[in-house]
């Protein structure tokens, strides 16, 4: 039976942890900053040698860590893009603007385990050069951010924390910045010009990679709350034995945010691939089931921004044969391994790794109206295809679930979201367009039987009345395309 | 710079050091080869990685674009550049993969999540690379920019019936070019505000706006006032001023120029035209010394609005609302429109122009020498102030002209008021200093030295000259276009014509050499006063110059030093450089 593996989650739950750095030195807290700051230069087999900071963003490589916010991209090639050549500092903010719909990991650190976060940011900070951090955390955790404070003030007390760290002569300065509420300063480049105190506006890539123009136009460095937290583990264990966890290229352990009809939502942590999507619904370990007397109908795997998964589906998948060879293999979606290559090869991603359970007492068509609402209220409105829209997506969905569809609407909702993605400035196009896309194409037979159902009704009423002229179908009626 | 070559080489326009070879690179547009730079100048003029656009232009195609604009930094926002494109393929040795025919193999942008469907790239900040094709009239670029354009005009009001900006609207003009004729938008649209009143010369209409950021990064990064911004989220977004009513910088009303709808509008021209009946005269703005370029916009003999015209030698595209709005005395009720004479009774009495002529030639045939001075205007074209110079030579005159200085600005507006100082001085009608014979000019009419006066442009009575001097004169020659206490005391006027109404040179303060033509009529008699300065100028010393304000200018460049060389054809539109 897979049971959660208890990584990043180890203390916080434990009874009588509390966020303060006494506790959390009791828990073995910033030895793995002592060691790491202790340790010699490396010498390399080629007579090399590595200076220690050097030697942990190797180790960082080597342990395959991958971001956990949302693209899943390897911290230690994030890390290696770095422009350290340019003379100006290097910065490195930890985002913490948690808010994709369905997810809820970040916070149990930031609430539970602040030291935790910081001792990851001093040794990810350490091992790049950096003098001057930011956590950019949610407006809406005020608690969180008097925490994480608290504890900062705390380690700096301690002497992790400010100047001459442990008397290495290693300085450095953490600050909290709040957010104020907006979804898009979850995107990095948002983030980054929020954190400069101007609209968060998406940069442009190119020419703005965080990695050489980033906050302030210098090097930047931005990881998620969880990947940081990581890297102290990465110190502990070594990249070798951390590699272990998890599954090749898919390696530790994830904080998985399980919501929707299951009985028992939360936050398990996982290695990741050793647990199927059907393990984290089902098990008694996870979410022990769906609800009484109900049965699946689809699964957001990644956040609201990923694409959903239908009950049902089978997935080819890549696999290694016995013969050593890369083979298709069909996978059914319980089946499917809760890890990053799995989930893209099922057309999807393990995104925030947000688990959302949808069963068949939902409405894909409300649900997609909710969904929609979310991305139109949170478009930055920056570019044209995403402003424009994200809001056309949101009315129409919000017609298509009060009433007022339209059996074309499928098409309709399709047209729109494909114009979005690959078209705009950040991923949030993506996340606007992903969930459109995919309900339509895999509920299809929803969405139009409920555009027939609101037009016969309509054509019902017609019949007896006289027709509502500010009815939107009206307009539809006339329609002429070319 | 296309000065010929100088026969002094003390006068000849400094060369530009040879520049560095320039590095270039092999794009492909549309199947067409192209060699481009691989930098190429950035809204600053700072040398950058040279962009899909700007090879694209290169090539001779134009990616159409709303944000994009050369002199503001990139924003990349409002999608209508996106183009497909391709790069060469690269092998896993780093090489390029070729085709059976030995061309390199090209593999076409897509989704990297979905591979079947391309994907486009802003050009207006995409830098190219070595082997890069670049589709710009293919069916998926196509597909975006009707994509693009569809979700701009879903919200916009289509009132283009009663905008200022139609006819000159890009919103139109790519409809046109790239839109769709059908609309299958069937929700309510979102409404914003209108008419808003941003500041005392700019409206805004909220909902025409299709928030390309054009007006927030001029008046951030250009003007230097931080003045704009954006408000509420998504689909609601809204352009604002931080101060609202208080968008009041001088260079406001660039930003009506630089707004591809027609969401900002000038208050002294909204409403007033439909810009399809201005005919569009090349003309320089005349408020200060810079000389901005500008382009008038006349019909039927009235003026109805100055817009900058590029020149990069002196204004870029920009110009002040100053400068832009000064225009209204050109067609003012006041202008002086008839020749006047004294007569016995001392009243002004209306005389033809052939009359006033020889009596202006009378006069300074009888004068004795060194009893004439000459007061001009640097307002004056350089052929004028020729012509001026001849008479006073001939008269042996002394001649000054009349300052005027404000407060000079970071960006355009300079501190000499006046559009042709150094035209005066080069000429030689003044000193470096102006003003520095105008004492001596008083101290003259005073000590009943100087009997003749002649003035052209200026009110003497407010540089120290009064109108106790002048009624000491024998005769003042007053030619001027608005009436003023120097006119009124004249003994013979000559209504002159308004730089717009007549074709002439003026040199900037920074030595800028350039050509304005005539947008309307002078009204009543008056004329240009090239035109009667040289039937004048004939008169007195049987010199037949040339009729033509081309033949005046080749004269003039044959005689005066720091003209040598220069032809009024090879004056191109934008100006050339000469020693000051």
């Amino acid at each position: 039976m897979p049971e959660p593996f208890k990584l990043i989650l180890k203390n916080l739950d434990e009874p009588g942890f509390t966020p303060d750095i006494g506790c959390y030195q009791r828990h073995g807290g910033y030895e793995a900053l002592k060691r790491a700051l202790a340790m010699p230069a490396r010498d390399l087999p080629d007579g090399k040698k590595l200076s220690p900071q050097e030697a942990l963003r190797e180790d960082v490589k080597a342990s395959g860590l991958r971001g956990r916010g949302g693209a899943g991209f390897s911290a230690g090639l994030k890390w290696s893009f770095v422009d350290r050549r340019s003379g100006k500092p290097i910065y490195l903010i930890c985002n913490a603007d948690e808010s994709e719909p369905g997810t809820f990991k970040d916070r149990q650190i930031l609430h539970k385990d602040p030291h935790q976060l910081i001792e990851g940011m001093i040794l990810s900070c350490w091992a790049n050069d950096v003098k001057l951090a930011y956590i950019y955390i949610r407006g809406e955790m005020p608690v969180a951010a008097k925490l994480l404070n608290q504890a900062l003030k705390e380690a700096r007390a301690a002497g992790f924390l400010g100047k001459n760290i442990l008397g290495t002569g290693y300085d450095l300065e953490i600050h909290v910045h709040r957010g104020a509420g907006a979804y898009i300063c979850g995107e990095e480049t948002g983030l980054i010009e929020s954190l400069e105190g101007k609209r968060a506006y998406p940069r442009i890539k190119p020419p703005y990679f965080p990695a050489v123009l980033g906050l302030y136009m210098c090097p930047t460095i931005v990881n998620n709350v969880e990947t940081l937290c990581h890297v102290k583990h990465i110190v502990l264990m070594g990249p070798t034995e951390y590699a272990k966890l998890g599954t090749p290229n898919n390696t530790g352990t994830r904080i998985v945010s399980l919501s929707g009809d299951v009985q028992k939502p939360g936050y398990y942590e996982i290695q990741v691939g050793r647990v199927t999507l059907g393990e984290l619904i089902f098990d008694p370990n996870f979410g022990g089931g769906l609800k009484p007397g109900r049965t699946l109908k689809a699964i957001i795997p990644g956040g609201s921004s990923s694409k959903v998964l239908k009950a049902g589906e089978v997935f080819k998948l890549n696999r290694k044969g016995a013969d050593g060879q890369m083979a298709k293999v069909d996978v059914s979606l319980l089946d499917l391994p809760y890890d990053f290559d799995s989930l893209q090869q099922a057309g999807t991603m393990s995104g925030s790794s947000a688990v959302i359970v949808l069963d068949d007492s939902r409405s894909m068509v409300q649900t997609l109206g909710n969904l929609s609402e979310f991305y139109a209220h949170e478009s930055c409105g920056q570019c044209t295809p995403c402003r424009e829209g994200a809001l056309w997506l949101s009315k129409a969905t919000h017609r298509l679930s009060h009433g007022e569809g339209r059996k074309a609407d499928a098409d309709y909702l399709t047209h729109i979201a494909q114009n979005i993605q690959g078209r705009t400035i950040c991923a949030f196009g993506e996340a606007a367009a992903w969930p459109v896309l995919s309900f339509v194409k895999k509920f299809r037979d929803e969405f139009e039987a409920q555009g027939a159902a609101d037009e016969a009704a309509h054509a019902k009423s017609q019949g007896t009345s006289s027709p509502k002229s500010s009815d939107p179908r009206s307009a539809a009626g006339s329609l002429q395309t070319h | 710079m296309s000065a010929p070559a100088a026969p002094s080489s003390t006068l000849a326009p400094v060369p530009a050091p040879a520049a560095p070879p320039v590095e270039t690179m092999t794009v492909m547009v549309n199947g067409k080869t192209v060699q481009v730079p691989k930098t190429m100048p950035d809204w600053q003029g700072k040398p950058a990685p040279t962009t899909m656009l700007q090879a694209a232009k290169i090539a001779g195609v134009d990616i159409p674009h709303y944000c994009y604009h050369d002199k503001l930094p990139i924003a990349g926002n409002c999608r209508m550049c996106l183009v497909e494109f391709g790069t060469p393929m690269m092998g896993p040795d780093r090489k390029p993969v070729l085709n059976e025919d030995g061309t390199p193999k090209i593999s076409r942008s897509v989704l990297p999540y979905e591979p079947g469907t391309p994907r486009g790239a802003i050009a207006c900040a995409t830098p190219i690379s070595p082997g890069m094709e670049i589709y710009a009239n293919s069916k998926a670029t196509h597909q975006m920019r009707e994509s693009v354009l569809e979700s701009l005009l879903i919200n916009h009001p289509l009132d283009c019936t009663i905008c200022d900006q139609a006819g000159e609207c890009k919103l139109q003009e790519y409809s046109v070019q790239h839109g769709q004729a059908g609309s299958q938008f069937v929700e309510t649209k979102v409404h914003k505000p209108k008419a808003v009143d941003l500041g005392p010369r700019i409206v805004l209409d909220d909902e025409r706006c299709i928030l390309c950021t054009r007006c927030i990064r001029f008046t951030r990064d250009i003007a230097g006032d931080d003045a704009l911004g954006i408000v509420n989220r998504g689909s609601y977004n809204t352009i604002s001023a931080f101060n609202p009513g208080h968008f009041d910088n001088n260079y406001t009303l660039n930003t009506v120029d630089l707004c591809p709808v027609g969401a900002l509008t000038s208050k002294d021209f909204r409403f007033k035209m439909r810009v399809w009946f201005l005919k569009e005269t090349k003309s320089l703005c005349t408020s200060c010394g810079t000389g901005c370029n500008i382009t008038m916009g006349s019909r039927e003999g009235v003026i109805h609005r100055y817009e900058p015209r590029e020149n990069d030698a002196v204004n870029g595209p920009w110009m002040c609302d100053s400068g832009r709005l000064n225009y209204r005395w050109v067609g003012h009720a006041e202008r002086l429109k008839q020749v006047l004479r004294t007569s016995a009774d001392g009243t002004l009495q209306p005389i033809s122009w052939n009359a006033a002529i020889e009596s202006a030639a009378l006069i300074l045939t009888q004068a004795p020498q060194g009893s004439v001075a000459f007061v001009v205007s640097a307002r004056q074209t350089n052929e004028e102030l020729f012509l001026l110079k001849k008479l006073a030579t001939h008269t042996g005159a002394m001649t000054d002209a009349v300052a005027r200085d404000g407060e000079p600005d970071r960006l355009l507006v300079s501190e000499d008021r006046n559009p042709n100082s150094n035209g005066v001085r080069l000429t030689g009608m003044a000193f470096t200093e102006f003003g520095f014979n105008l004492t001596k000019i008083a101290d003259g009419i005073a000590q009943g030295r100087i009997k003749t006066l002649v003035v052209f442009g200026e009110d003497v009575t407010r540089v120290g000259i009064g109108p106790e001097l002048l009624a000491k004169l024998d005769a003042l020659i007053v030619s001027d276009i608005l009436p003023n206490a120097t006119t009124a005391a004249a003994t013979l006027l000559l209504p002159g014509a308004a730089h717009a109404e007549k074709r002439g040179t003026f040199v900037n303060v920074k030595g800028r050499l350039q050509k304005f033509h005539k947008a309307v009529e002078a009204p009543g008699e008056a004329r240009p006063e090239w035109e009667f300065l040289h039937e004048l100028v004939h008169s007195l010393t049987g010199h037949n110059g040339y009729r033509t304000i081309e033949g005046l200018f080749n004269q003039m460049a044959a005689e005066v030093p720091a003209f040598a060389g220069l032809e009024w054809a090879k004056v191109g539109d934008t100006g050339v450089t000469v020693q000051i």
